[in-house]
């Protein structure tokens, strides 16, 4: 039984001036994936090359547990980007019209309930819409013919908190099945802290790590010293240097916190974890 | 079910789901052979990662609190509360007689010691 919704292995793609070198992650049944990463680290490069849209140089890519240029991979899964890529003068039905033709399993009941959720109206066209009620809009058509998985690309950015969790409402309400998997890259660590079971950071084209969420925020941690500690280069991950202090980030902050007991050491978040990795100068591993 | 979770407070999330729900089976909100929310269900209820749930969920199985039958969910499991009981106070008094241990060769007053029982056990944890 395959147990991963999405397998890339090894995916390699070159442009000039950026290349995602030798990717690897899974993405668990009944689960979601967190992909963070800085803008232009590769999140969308990646996500387009799992649907296909862009030619892989090398490696190998699994959705559903089939190769992903089976053209029948796309009747199963949902995608949404960061904008609604609608043509502005279509409404809600003539979507429903459209895709109802493209997928095999479209639920038209399904659509309007959803659209009913959300209070889209079915009669107005796309462009008189707000922001997140467009965003709502293309998760519901991502939704709407029954998908095993989604992938979404930067779909919280630019909303507001109110609309975020209800995208996040949703996204659970998505995984009560647990054959289905979201894939969910985002720059706002928050909301991927808040639901994502797993963790991808992605930075310049390479993965950095993939870790279980609860182990991130429970034992990780930030310690921060005064120049003068000496900090043994095996119980820290990076280093980074402030005006009048060290600060060191730690795979075990109970332990780093027993060992060195005059420094500070503190639970980090997903963010600060970001930051250690994206900013730190120098890694201790190395 | 009630469960109330802190961001702040600084233990692991799945932790105060586990202990929440073992507080509410011990003083009988939560009575043998009822029904738990499914994990992904109260994954949902709380904004939590699934994994999060599921991790609190099998150290109940684990400790004889509730079980799981595959395909109807987890129940609170029928066992005796007075038996639980009694192995938990067991244990304290385990670690009560170390206290007093420590208590009588560095010649700390019992009083003191009571005192920062009550303390603790008021202030909860």
């Amino acid at each position: 039984m395959d147990e991963n919704n999405i397998l890339v292995q090894n995916l390699c793609k070159r442009f000039d001036g950026f290349a995602l070198d030798n990717v690897s992650f899974c993405v668990p049944k009944g689960r979601i994936v967190g992909f963070i990463g800085e803008n232009g680290a590769g999140k969308s490069t990646t996500i387009h090359l799992i649907l296909n849209e862009l030619q892989k140089d090398a490696g190998t890519v699994e959705v559903l547990g089939r190769d992903h240029t089976d053209p029948t991979v796309k009747n199963e899964i949902g995608v949404v980007f960061d904008a609604c890529n609608f043509h502005e003068v279509f409404t809600a039905r003539d979507m429903e019209r459209v895709l109802s033709g493209v997928y095999s399993t479209w639920d038209s009941a399904l659509f309007r309930s959803c659209l009913e959720r959300f209070q889209i109206p079915r009669h107005k066209a796309v462009r008189t819409f707000s922001k997140g009620m467009k965003m709502k809009f293309s998760i519901v058509c991502a939704l709407a013919h029954h998908p095993r998985l989604l992938i979404l690309d930067e779909a919280t950015a630019g909303l507001d908190p109110v609309v975020r969790d209800e995208i996040l409402d949703l996204l659970l309400d998505f995984l009560q099945d647990e054959d289905h998997s979201v894939f969910f890259s985002s720059h706002i660590t928050s909301d991927i802290q808040k639901i994502a079971d797993y963790v991808v950071l992605i930075h310049r084209g390479k993965i950095i790590f993939e870790e279980e969420k609860d182990t991130l925020l429970d034992r990780y941690g930030i310690l921060r010293c005064s120049r003068g500690t000496v900090v043994q280069p095996e119980d820290c991950i990076v280093r980074r240097e402030t005006g009048v202090s060290v600060e060191y980030l730690v795979r075990d902050r109970a332990a780093a916190g027993k060992k060195y007991p005059k420094a500070v050491s503190d639970a980090a978040s997903l963010e600060d974890i970001m930051l250690f990795y994206i900013k730190g100068d120098m890694s201790c591993e190395d | 079910m009630e469960i109330l979770i802190s961001n702040s407070s600084g233990k692991p999330i799945y932790e105060q789901i586990c202990q929440q729900i073992k507080s509410q089976i011990m003083d009988g909100t939560l009575s043998a052979g009822e029904a738990l929310p499914s994990m992904r269900a109260l994954a949902k209820d709380l904004h939590l990662s699934v994994i999060t749930v599921q991790r609190a969920y099998e150290d109940l199985t684990r400790d004889g609190f509730i079980e799981t039958v595959s395909g109807k969910g987890s129940f609170v499991a029928a066992q005796n509360r007075e038996f639980i009981q009694e192995e938990q106070l067991r244990i304290a008094e385990d670690l009560l007689q170390k206290a007093a241990a420590i208590g009588r060769t560095h010649g700390i007053e019992l009083e003191r010691l009571q005192k920062i029982l009550q303390l603790f056990y008021e202030e909860g944890d």
